[in-house]
Protein backbone atom coordinates (compact mmCIF):
# COMPACT_ATOMS: atom_id res chain seq x y z
CA UNK A 1 0.00 0.00 0.00
CA UNK A 2 2.85 2.35 -0.81
CA UNK A 3 0.56 4.66 -2.78
CA UNK A 4 -1.63 5.47 0.24
CA UNK A 5 1.44 6.14 2.35
CA UNK A 6 2.80 8.44 -0.37
CA UNK A 7 -0.47 10.35 -0.42
CA UNK A 8 -0.39 10.64 3.39
CA UNK A 9 3.17 11.93 3.28
CA UNK A 10 2.20 14.45 0.61
CA UNK A 11 -0.78 15.64 2.70
CA UNK A 12 1.38 15.91 5.78
CA UNK A 13 3.66 18.38 4.03
CA UNK A 14 0.85 20.70 2.86
CA UNK A 15 0.51 24.07 4.55
CA UNK A 16 -2.98 23.23 5.89
CA UNK A 17 -1.66 20.14 7.65
CA UNK A 18 1.29 22.03 9.12
CA UNK A 19 -1.00 24.91 10.10
CA UNK A 20 -3.42 22.71 12.07
CA UNK A 21 -0.57 20.81 13.72
CA UNK A 22 1.33 23.87 14.81
CA UNK A 23 -1.55 26.07 15.96
CA UNK A 24 -2.47 25.95 19.64
CA UNK A 25 -6.21 26.29 19.20
CA UNK A 26 -7.13 24.95 15.76
CA UNK A 27 -6.84 21.27 16.63
CA UNK A 28 -8.82 21.49 19.91
CA UNK A 29 -11.54 23.54 18.18
CA UNK A 30 -11.90 21.08 15.27
CA UNK A 31 -11.90 18.17 17.71
CA UNK A 32 -14.63 19.84 19.80
CA UNK A 33 -16.75 20.31 16.69
CA UNK A 34 -16.20 16.62 15.88
CA UNK A 35 -17.31 15.54 19.36
CA UNK A 36 -20.26 17.91 19.71
CA UNK A 37 -21.59 17.05 16.24
CA UNK A 38 -21.82 13.51 17.55
CA UNK A 39 -24.95 14.55 19.46
CA UNK A 40 -26.66 15.76 16.29
CA UNK A 41 -25.51 12.97 14.00
CA UNK A 42 -25.16 9.93 16.25
CA UNK A 43 -27.76 11.03 18.79
CA UNK A 44 -30.57 11.37 16.27
CA UNK A 45 -29.40 8.36 14.26
CA UNK A 46 -29.33 6.31 17.46
CA UNK A 47 -32.94 7.18 18.21
CA UNK A 48 -33.85 6.38 14.61
CA UNK A 49 -32.06 3.00 14.73
CA UNK A 50 -33.92 2.23 17.95
CA UNK A 51 -37.14 3.17 16.17
CA UNK A 52 -36.29 0.70 13.37
CA UNK A 53 -35.81 -1.92 16.08
CA UNK A 54 -39.27 -1.04 17.43
CA UNK A 55 -37.80 0.11 20.75
CA UNK A 56 -38.04 3.91 20.70
CA UNK A 57 -40.78 6.33 19.58
CA UNK A 58 -43.28 3.56 19.03
CA UNK A 59 -46.54 4.93 17.72
CA UNK A 60 -44.75 7.59 15.65
CA UNK A 61 -45.15 7.04 11.90
CA UNK A 62 -41.72 5.98 10.59
CA UNK A 63 -42.06 7.58 7.16
CA UNK A 64 -42.77 10.98 8.73
CA UNK A 65 -40.07 10.71 11.40
CA UNK A 66 -37.49 9.79 8.79
CA UNK A 67 -38.48 12.66 6.50
CA UNK A 68 -38.04 15.10 9.41
CA UNK A 69 -34.95 13.59 11.02
CA UNK A 70 -32.96 12.95 7.86
CA UNK A 71 -32.02 16.60 7.15
CA UNK A 72 -30.68 17.02 10.70
CA UNK A 73 -28.79 13.75 10.63
CA UNK A 74 -27.43 14.95 7.27
CA UNK A 75 -26.25 18.26 8.77
CA UNK A 76 -24.61 16.28 11.57
CA UNK A 77 -22.94 13.97 9.03
CA UNK A 78 -21.54 16.92 7.06
CA UNK A 79 -20.08 18.41 10.27
CA UNK A 80 -18.62 15.05 11.31
CA UNK A 81 -17.04 14.46 7.88
CA UNK A 82 -15.68 17.99 7.47
CA UNK A 83 -14.13 18.10 10.96
CA UNK A 84 -12.97 14.49 10.65
CA UNK A 85 -11.18 15.12 7.35
CA UNK A 86 -9.40 18.14 8.85
CA UNK A 87 -8.32 16.08 11.87
CA UNK A 88 -6.99 13.40 9.54
CA UNK A 89 -5.27 15.99 7.39
CA UNK A 90 -3.37 17.34 10.40
CA UNK A 91 -1.47 14.10 10.93
CA UNK A 92 -2.22 11.66 8.07
CA UNK A 93 0.77 9.34 8.41
CA UNK A 94 0.15 8.73 12.11
CA UNK A 95 -3.56 8.04 11.53
CA UNK A 96 -2.85 5.75 8.59
CA UNK A 97 -0.51 3.71 10.74
CA UNK A 98 -2.89 3.51 13.70
CA UNK A 99 -4.65 0.15 14.00
CA UNK A 100 -7.79 1.67 15.56
CA UNK A 101 -8.03 4.22 12.78
CA UNK A 102 -8.08 1.35 10.28
CA UNK A 103 -10.77 -0.44 12.27
CA UNK A 104 -12.77 2.80 12.34
CA UNK A 105 -12.35 3.18 8.58
CA UNK A 106 -13.58 -0.36 7.89
CA UNK A 107 -16.53 0.32 10.20
CA UNK A 108 -17.33 3.49 8.25
CA UNK A 109 -17.29 1.62 4.93
CA UNK A 110 -19.63 -1.04 6.33
CA UNK A 111 -21.93 1.62 7.83
CA UNK A 112 -22.06 3.35 4.45
CA UNK A 113 -23.01 0.08 2.74
CA UNK A 114 -25.71 -0.46 5.36
CA UNK A 115 -27.00 3.07 4.73
CA UNK A 116 -27.10 2.44 0.97
CA UNK A 117 -28.98 -0.83 1.48
CA UNK A 118 -31.43 1.08 3.69
CA UNK A 119 -31.84 3.81 1.10
CA UNK A 120 -32.54 1.51 -1.84
CA UNK A 121 -34.73 -0.92 0.05
CA UNK A 122 -36.22 -0.30 3.47
CA UNK A 123 -36.57 3.47 3.08
CA UNK A 124 -38.96 3.09 0.13
CA UNK A 125 -41.23 0.75 2.04
CA UNK A 126 -41.43 2.83 5.24
CA UNK A 127 -45.00 4.07 4.52
CA UNK A 128 -46.16 0.42 4.32
CA UNK A 129 -45.63 -0.17 8.05
CA UNK A 130 -45.74 3.33 9.54
CA UNK A 131 -47.02 2.48 12.99
CA UNK A 132 -46.95 -1.33 12.92
CA UNK A 133 -46.23 -2.73 16.38
CA UNK A 134 -43.33 -4.86 15.15
CA UNK A 135 -41.15 -3.42 12.34
CA UNK A 136 -40.34 -5.77 9.42
CA UNK A 137 -37.33 -8.05 9.87
CA UNK A 138 -35.23 -6.15 7.31
CA UNK A 139 -35.81 -2.85 9.11
CA UNK A 140 -34.87 -4.36 12.46
CA UNK A 141 -31.75 -5.86 10.92
CA UNK A 142 -30.69 -2.53 9.37
CA UNK A 143 -31.30 -0.70 12.66
CA UNK A 144 -29.35 -3.27 14.68
CA UNK A 145 -26.47 -3.34 12.19
CA UNK A 146 -26.28 0.45 12.22
CA UNK A 147 -26.21 0.55 16.03
CA UNK A 148 -23.43 -2.05 16.23
CA UNK A 149 -21.33 -0.46 13.48
CA UNK A 150 -21.57 3.06 14.87
CA UNK A 151 -20.75 1.82 18.35
CA UNK A 152 -17.65 0.16 16.90
CA UNK A 153 -16.75 3.37 15.02
CA UNK A 154 -17.08 5.55 18.12
CA UNK A 155 -15.12 3.16 20.34
CA UNK A 156 -12.36 2.71 17.73
CA UNK A 157 -12.37 6.48 17.14
CA UNK A 158 -11.75 7.17 20.82
CA UNK A 159 -9.01 4.53 20.95
CA UNK A 160 -7.14 6.17 18.06
CA UNK A 161 -5.72 8.57 20.65
CA UNK A 162 -3.86 5.74 22.39
CA UNK A 163 -0.66 4.18 21.09
CA UNK A 164 -0.95 0.74 22.64
CA UNK A 165 0.26 -0.86 19.45
CA UNK A 166 3.24 -0.26 17.24
CA UNK A 167 2.35 1.94 14.22
CA UNK A 168 1.69 -0.12 11.10
CA UNK A 169 3.65 2.25 8.86
CA UNK B 1 -12.04 20.23 52.31
CA UNK B 2 -13.09 19.73 48.70
CA UNK B 3 -9.49 19.09 47.74
CA UNK B 4 -9.27 16.40 50.42
CA UNK B 5 -12.36 14.70 49.00
CA UNK B 6 -10.82 14.72 45.51
CA UNK B 7 -7.54 13.30 46.77
CA UNK B 8 -9.43 10.65 48.76
CA UNK B 9 -11.43 9.72 45.64
CA UNK B 10 -8.28 9.15 43.64
CA UNK B 11 -6.99 6.78 46.34
CA UNK B 12 -10.31 4.97 46.74
CA UNK B 13 -10.72 1.48 45.31
CA UNK B 14 -12.48 2.99 42.27
CA UNK B 15 -9.66 5.38 41.40
CA UNK B 16 -7.06 2.68 41.97
CA UNK B 17 -8.95 0.14 39.87
CA UNK B 18 -9.12 2.48 36.86
CA UNK B 19 -5.47 3.44 37.20
CA UNK B 20 -4.26 -0.13 37.47
CA UNK B 21 -5.95 -1.19 34.25
CA UNK B 22 -4.43 -0.44 30.88
CA UNK B 23 -7.78 -0.29 29.09
CA UNK B 24 -10.24 0.96 31.67
CA UNK B 25 -9.78 4.70 31.17
CA UNK B 26 -10.09 4.48 27.38
CA UNK B 27 -13.04 2.10 27.56
CA UNK B 28 -14.82 4.41 30.01
CA UNK B 29 -14.13 7.36 27.70
CA UNK B 30 -15.70 5.46 24.80
CA UNK B 31 -18.74 4.63 26.94
CA UNK B 32 -18.92 8.29 27.97
CA UNK B 33 -19.04 9.28 24.27
CA UNK B 34 -21.74 6.72 23.44
CA UNK B 35 -23.83 8.01 26.35
CA UNK B 36 -23.22 11.55 25.15
CA UNK B 37 -24.74 10.64 21.81
CA UNK B 38 -27.84 9.23 23.47
CA UNK B 39 -28.26 12.14 25.88
CA UNK B 40 -27.60 14.70 23.14
CA UNK B 41 -30.01 13.02 20.74
CA UNK B 42 -32.80 12.93 23.32
CA UNK B 43 -32.24 16.61 24.24
CA UNK B 44 -31.98 17.82 20.63
CA UNK B 45 -35.02 15.87 19.45
CA UNK B 46 -37.25 17.84 21.81
CA UNK B 47 -35.42 21.19 21.62
CA UNK B 48 -35.53 21.18 17.81
CA UNK B 49 -39.24 20.41 18.01
CA UNK B 50 -39.85 23.28 20.44
CA UNK B 51 -38.08 25.59 17.98
CA UNK B 52 -40.50 24.41 15.28
CA UNK B 53 -37.93 22.21 13.52
CA UNK B 54 -37.46 18.46 13.23
CA UNK B 55 -40.53 16.37 14.07
CA UNK B 56 -42.85 19.34 13.80
CA UNK B 57 -46.02 17.33 13.15
CA UNK B 58 -45.80 15.56 16.51
CA UNK B 59 -47.16 17.13 19.70
CA UNK B 60 -44.32 18.34 21.97
CA UNK B 61 -45.77 16.48 24.92
CA UNK B 62 -45.88 13.16 23.09
CA UNK B 63 -42.35 13.61 21.80
CA UNK B 64 -40.97 14.69 25.18
CA UNK B 65 -42.51 11.61 26.77
CA UNK B 66 -40.96 9.34 24.12
CA UNK B 67 -37.56 11.02 24.54
CA UNK B 68 -37.55 10.99 28.35
CA UNK B 69 -36.39 7.36 28.93
CA UNK B 70 -33.48 7.90 26.50
CA UNK B 71 -32.55 11.16 28.18
CA UNK B 72 -32.46 9.38 31.54
CA UNK B 73 -30.57 6.42 30.07
CA UNK B 74 -28.02 8.73 28.43
CA UNK B 75 -27.60 10.67 31.66
CA UNK B 76 -27.20 7.45 33.68
CA UNK B 77 -24.55 6.27 31.20
CA UNK B 78 -22.72 9.59 31.48
CA UNK B 79 -22.64 9.35 35.28
CA UNK B 80 -21.75 5.66 35.46
CA UNK B 81 -18.78 6.20 33.11
CA UNK B 82 -17.96 9.74 34.29
CA UNK B 83 -17.54 9.02 38.01
CA UNK B 84 -14.74 6.42 37.57
CA UNK B 85 -13.05 8.71 35.02
CA UNK B 86 -13.17 11.48 37.61
CA UNK B 87 -11.99 9.18 40.39
CA UNK B 88 -8.89 8.05 38.51
CA UNK B 89 -7.40 11.56 38.34
CA UNK B 90 -9.52 13.45 40.88
CA UNK B 91 -6.76 14.90 43.03
CA UNK B 92 -3.89 15.08 40.58
CA UNK B 93 -5.75 16.54 37.60
CA UNK B 94 -9.43 17.44 37.93
CA UNK B 95 -9.37 19.34 41.21
CA UNK B 96 -7.23 22.12 39.84
CA UNK B 97 -8.65 21.96 36.30
CA UNK B 98 -10.59 25.11 35.42
CA UNK B 99 -12.44 23.42 32.53
CA UNK B 100 -13.60 20.61 34.83
CA UNK B 101 -14.86 23.13 37.39
CA UNK B 102 -16.80 25.02 34.70
CA UNK B 103 -18.17 21.76 33.34
CA UNK B 104 -19.62 20.93 36.77
CA UNK B 105 -21.24 24.38 37.01
CA UNK B 106 -22.75 23.97 33.55
CA UNK B 107 -23.88 20.45 34.44
CA UNK B 108 -25.62 21.60 37.62
CA UNK B 109 -27.37 24.39 35.71
CA UNK B 110 -28.32 22.10 32.80
CA UNK B 111 -29.76 19.42 35.10
CA UNK B 112 -31.70 21.95 37.16
CA UNK B 113 -33.08 23.65 34.06
CA UNK B 114 -33.93 20.40 32.25
CA UNK B 115 -35.85 18.82 35.12
CA UNK B 116 -37.70 21.94 36.20
CA UNK B 117 -38.51 24.66 33.65
CA UNK B 118 -37.93 22.65 30.45
CA UNK B 119 -39.70 19.53 31.67
CA UNK B 120 -42.68 21.46 32.97
CA UNK B 121 -42.97 23.21 29.62
CA UNK B 122 -42.49 20.12 27.44
CA UNK B 123 -44.90 17.88 29.30
CA UNK B 124 -47.66 20.47 29.64
CA UNK B 125 -50.79 20.09 27.56
CA UNK B 126 -50.96 22.51 24.65
CA UNK B 127 -47.71 24.37 25.21
CA UNK B 128 -47.45 27.35 22.87
CA UNK B 129 -44.97 26.51 20.11
CA UNK B 130 -43.04 29.26 18.39
CA UNK B 131 -43.72 31.71 21.21
CA UNK B 132 -40.69 33.61 22.45
CA UNK B 133 -40.85 31.85 25.80
CA UNK B 134 -40.76 28.44 24.11
CA UNK B 135 -37.81 29.39 21.92
CA UNK B 136 -35.88 30.72 24.89
CA UNK B 137 -36.38 27.45 26.75
CA UNK B 138 -35.03 25.39 23.83
CA UNK B 139 -32.10 27.73 23.19
CA UNK B 140 -31.18 27.82 26.90
CA UNK B 141 -31.26 24.03 27.03
CA UNK B 142 -28.98 23.67 23.99
CA UNK B 143 -26.57 26.32 25.29
CA UNK B 144 -26.32 24.82 28.79
CA UNK B 145 -25.70 21.29 27.51
CA UNK B 146 -23.23 22.60 24.90
CA UNK B 147 -21.39 24.29 27.76
CA UNK B 148 -21.12 20.93 29.52
CA UNK B 149 -19.79 19.29 26.35
CA UNK B 150 -17.33 22.03 25.40
CA UNK B 151 -15.89 22.24 28.91
CA UNK B 152 -15.73 18.45 29.02
CA UNK B 153 -13.65 18.42 25.86
CA UNK B 154 -11.64 21.31 27.30
CA UNK B 155 -10.50 19.28 30.33
CA UNK B 156 -8.04 17.40 28.15
CA UNK B 157 -6.53 20.57 26.72
CA UNK B 158 -6.35 22.62 29.90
Amino acid sequence: MGVILDICRYLEATSISVGIRESTWTYPIIESVHVLSLTLFMGLLLLWDLRLLGVSMRGFAVSRIWARLFPWIGVGAVLMIASGLLLFWSDPVRFYGNVFFRIKFIGLVLALLNALAFHFGIERRLPDWDTALVPPRAARFAGGASLLLWTLIIVAGRFVAYNWFKPLV
Amino acid sequence: MMQLAFVWLEHSWLGIAVNESKWAFAALEAGHLLSLAMLGGAVLLVDLRILGWGLKEEPIRKLARAAQPWLIAGLAGMIVTGVPLLASLAGSKYYGNEAFRLKMYFLAAALLFTFTIRQRFALREGSPVGALQAKMIAVTSVLLWSGVGIMGRGIGFY
